[in-house]
């Protein structure tokens, strides 16, 4: 497919980029990504991929914009509160690209749609605020073969890492085994986080998706990212495969998605 | 014994186990924590039987769960 003029003005800084290129380019257009969680970490994520030239990009989340959003959850404004956060993430998507077709879930996502859900999709983004939505996400992911960022975010800290299939990388659950019990660890809801630390991590997310829809550079699988703002430091720590990993080790024993019990945080914001 | 704690070198008692070393280290909910030595995950119900060596490397990993 040729590019129009329009295209060729609006995705030039792209194109220019030996990385990237028309074909590169092409590649954004044809790609299709899923957001989970239109939040802190899914609005910069949602801008960046809509600016990008991400052709389909589905964003799923079943909250409303609420005042306490806005100090960090940049793609919802003033005027958005009380609307849908699908429907004020994908006006403002849509503003800034209206060339791509953007697909708003509203619903959260649980053991019945997940699979459904990411089913369509080249590329996941996990922003969810909570453990039993990241197992989930987890789980879906390694179960369907999809690729994904894990996200997370709190106080003055961030981290992140890359989730391929086959790439013999670990999943989520390698790492971490199970969530914790509800309110064992603070969430940021209780605990608070700096707004721009969303943009940080939020950002990177988007950079993983655009790395592995051009197919372009070292992505953070077998890693995680962590970003510690008061130091300062980005660190990048190599990360192990359990091979007994409950989903994704040699003898699993998760063979579908299942929902853990729902926290506090994912019943409100 | 020298040991590096993410990605700091630090002097600690020989025989420190890594639930002593999650309390020396002051670490927030240290049962929820992911400990990596050299690259290969530590026995989670294990930490205080774990004994950590001259020269050892350990991460912690720790549950992120904000997104909100």
């Amino acid at each position: 497919m040729a590019f129009s003029n329009e295209q060729l003005a609006r995705y030039s800084r792209h194109i220019i980029l030996s990385e990237v290129g028309v074909k590169g380019q092409q590649r954004l257009l044809n790609s299709k990504v899923l957001i989970i969680g239109a939040g802190g970490l899914g609005a910069p994520a949602a801008l960046y991929l809509a600016a990008a030239g991400v052709g389909t990009i589905g964003i799923a989340d079943a909250d409303e914009d609420d005042l306490s959003n806005l100090q960090r959850q940049v793609i919802h404004t003033t005027s958005d509160v009380g609307k849908a956060k699908v429907q004020s993430a994908k006006e403002t998507m849509t503003a800034i690209n209206p060339e791509i077709t953007v697909k708003a879930y509203r619903t959260f996502v649980s053991a019945d749609n997940i699979m459904n859900l990411i089913a369509d999709y080249d590329f996941i983004i996990d922003g969810t605020d909570n453990f039993p939505a990241k197992f989930l996400i987890n789980d879906a992911c390694v179960l369907a073969k999809k690729p994904f960022s894990h996200a997370g975010i709190i106080r003055f800290k961030g981290q992140l890492m890359t989730y391929v299939p086959e790439s013999g990388a670990p999943c989520y659950r390698c790492v971490f085994k199970q969530p914790p019990p509800p309110d064992a660890v603070p969430t940021c809801r209780q605990a608070g986080v700096i707004g721009a630390m969303g943009g940080v991590i939020g950002s990177l997310q988007a950079m993983e998706a655009v790395k592995y829809i051009i197919g372009t550079g070292d992505l953070l699988t077998g890693y995680l990212l962590t970003y510690d703002a008061i130091k300062m430091e980005f660190r990048k720590i190599k990360l192990p495969v359990d091979k007994n990993c409950a989903v994704c080790g040699d003898y699993p024993t998760i063979l579908a998605p299942f929902d853990y019990e729902q926290t506090e945080c994912n019943l409100k914001n | 014994m020298k040991l590096i704690i993410a990605g700091e070198k630090k002097e600690y008692k020989d025989g420190l186990t890594v639930s002593e070393l999650l309390d020396l280290e002051q670490v927030e909910t240290p049962q929820y924590v992911t400990v990596s030595i050299n690259d290969e995950f530590a026995q989670s119900g294990a930490f205080a039987e774990t004994i950590l060596k001259d020269g050892d490397v350990v991460e912690f990993l720790y549950f992120m769960g904000g997104g909100c």
